[in-house]
């Protein structure tokens, strides 16, 4: 042993130096390029912080997989929700003419949008799928507005760096950095298949990210904040799924 | 103190000494005994069997959250599964015939298989690198051309079968059903999982849909990657099982400390 140990010793101990120094530069240039999740302390941070640095390096523009109309599935899954509460039956029974979404936070115009205004902007059609983290999945066709019209016409401040988007439903929210946020696919969803959307599949509003599992795209919508910190949310870890011990992000 | 030979760093891979790649018997010297496994065999052995069971583990609890599997893009319990595991679920949604739900385990399960998986292939590069770098695959992987007749292959299969214990020329090396064993392990199935793991990702899909389109949809993706988990845990059984046959106690020093003994001490 002693004939090995001291230049062992001291090529590990360099090694370790020049590796500690390595992650400390690499942590400041992902955090700064935006590469870091809200949920990158704990147990599973190293994990889940390569998983999102490497598909934001990789997806950061990437079109999720569009179907043909021949792929629709014939038998979409709603999945399950908590009992609708009193405020949604309310307005399920006058047909949702008083549903609204309000959008505030780090706007120059915050607003408060009728779904009918919502509805008179301009749509994106797309045919995506939809994967559960449980492992199933179905094809739908979803018509809606896409997020990044919204953002604009309130006045995004060019410091935004996620939309937190909330259910009517208590304790259901996500967020979403800006690389979804403005991409084209985002959409706060209105239509489906060719009707209005379900509401067992997110009616009269879901915001559909279709390049994340479905718990990102959440049913009910009826509040977006922009913001450039995720902290003062819940927990802190941007989402009641990534409160609850999942990924906050979920592209994989 | 003992001379020690296997080297503790380096990365000199003497799992077998020149010439034991063939059949033929090599003389050792018990005395002076080299390193059965490099320590960089040892190294990402370890470490590859820990982030198997985490992901076995995990993977396990994760399909528990929906234990049907499908062909094609799509599957849900509105659709026919071609496997139903009859299992209890962590989710009411799936019809299992059991009267309970199991606690959801997702949200660490994937944290923990996404980790793992992480660490795995990383693992897996740096032993890749190495076996074709320093030799280790030429050496110890890649069977002669003299071993790979069918009356070769066949002896060793019915040695196999017997669970006859391994002669000293297995001592410094693997015999060549072992060394297909292996590289099929190594070339096809682990990179299979990666594949068809990164083809149930909507994200790497979005850039990479051809990772998902031949292999002929999401749902057809989650079937083979459970069915290649089969065939991992199946080649697992057997690697310990003909440990056992080797010399437990012979086999576990080797891969540990990388020395190793002739059988007839």
């Amino acid at each position: 042993m002693t004939n090995i140990s001291r230049r062992n010793f001291i090529t590990t101990g360099l090694a370790a130096v020049a590796g500690a120094s390595g992650i400390a530069v690499a942590a400041r240039v992902a955090r700064h390029h935006g590469l870091i999740p809200p949920d990158a302390g704990g147990l599973y941070g190293a994990g889940e912080t390569l998983t999102y640095a490497a598909q934001r390096l990789l997806t950061r523009h990437s079109m999720a997989r569009e179907f043909s109309r021949a792929e629709i599935s014939a038998n979409p899954f709603a999945n399950e929700v908590d009992p609708l509460g009193d405020e949604f039956q309310r307005l399920q029974a006058a047909s949702f003419v008083d549903w609204r979404v309000t959008v505030d936070g780090m706007a120059a115009r915050p607003a408060s949008l009728s779904l009918a205004e919502i509805k008179s902007f301009p749509t994106s059609t797309q045919i995506t799928m939809n994967g559960c983290e449980e492992g199933w999945t179905y094809i739908a066709e979803w018509t809606g507005v896409p997020l990044s019209y919204i953002l604009d016409r309130v006045g995004a401040l060019p410091q935004v760096r996620y939309v937190v988007y909330r259910s009517i439903q208590p304790d259901w929210w996500e967020s979403i950095d800006m690389a979804d946020a403005l991409h084209p696919q985002t959409l706060l969803a209105h239509r489906m298949n060719g009707t209005e959307l379900p509401v067992p599949f997110g009616g009269p509003l879901r915001l559909r990210v279709p390049r994340q599992l479905g718990y990102k795209s959440v049913k009910y919508i009826n509040r977006l904040t922009l913001t450039d910190n995720l902290k003062p949310f819940g927990k802190g870890t941007g989402g009641a799924n990534s409160d609850s011990g999942y990924a906050w992000y979920a592209g994989i | 103190m003992r001379a020690s030979h296997g080297t503790i760093l380096g990365v000199s891979d003497s799992a077998c000494l020149p010439g034991a790649a063939s059949a033929a018997p090599v003389a050792v010297p018990t005395k002076t005994v080299p390193s059965r496994h490099s320590a960089l065999v040892r190294v990402t052995h370890w470490i590859t069997t820990l982030c198997f069971f985490a992901l076995l583990v995990s993977g396990g609890e994760i399909v528990l959250s929906h234990p049907r599997f499908y062909w094609g893009e799509t599957g849900n319990v509105n659709m026919r599964p071609w496997l139903n595991l009859h299992l209890p679920s962590s989710r009411e949604t799936v019809p299992t015939g059991y009267g309970y739900v199991l606690p959801d385990q997702n949200g660490w399960s994937r944290y923990l298989h996404f980790q793992a998986a992480w660490l795995a292939v990383g693992t897996g590069l740096l032993y890749v690198l190495f076996g074709f770098f320093a030799g280790h695959f030429r050496r110890n992987l890649f069977p002669a051309a003299s071993d790979l007749s069918i009356k070769g292959l066949g002896g060793s299969l019915v040695r196999h079968l017997r669970f006859e214990r391994p002669g000293k020329e297995e001592v410094w090396s693997y015999n060549s059903l072992q060394r297909l064993t292996y590289l099929l392990v190594i070339f096809v199935l682990f990179p299979l999982m990666i594949w068809t793991g990164l083809a149930m990702s909507l994200g790497f899909t979005s850039e990479f849909p051809l990772a998902v389109r031949l292999l002929g949809g999401q749902q057809t993706a989650r079937s083979l990657h459970f069915l290649v988990t089969i065939l991992l845990v199946l080649f697992l059984f057997i690697h310990v099982l003909m440990v056992f046959v080797a010399g437990f106690r012979n086999r576990m020093r080797a891969m540990i400390t990388g020395r190793a003994t002739p059988p007839t001490e």
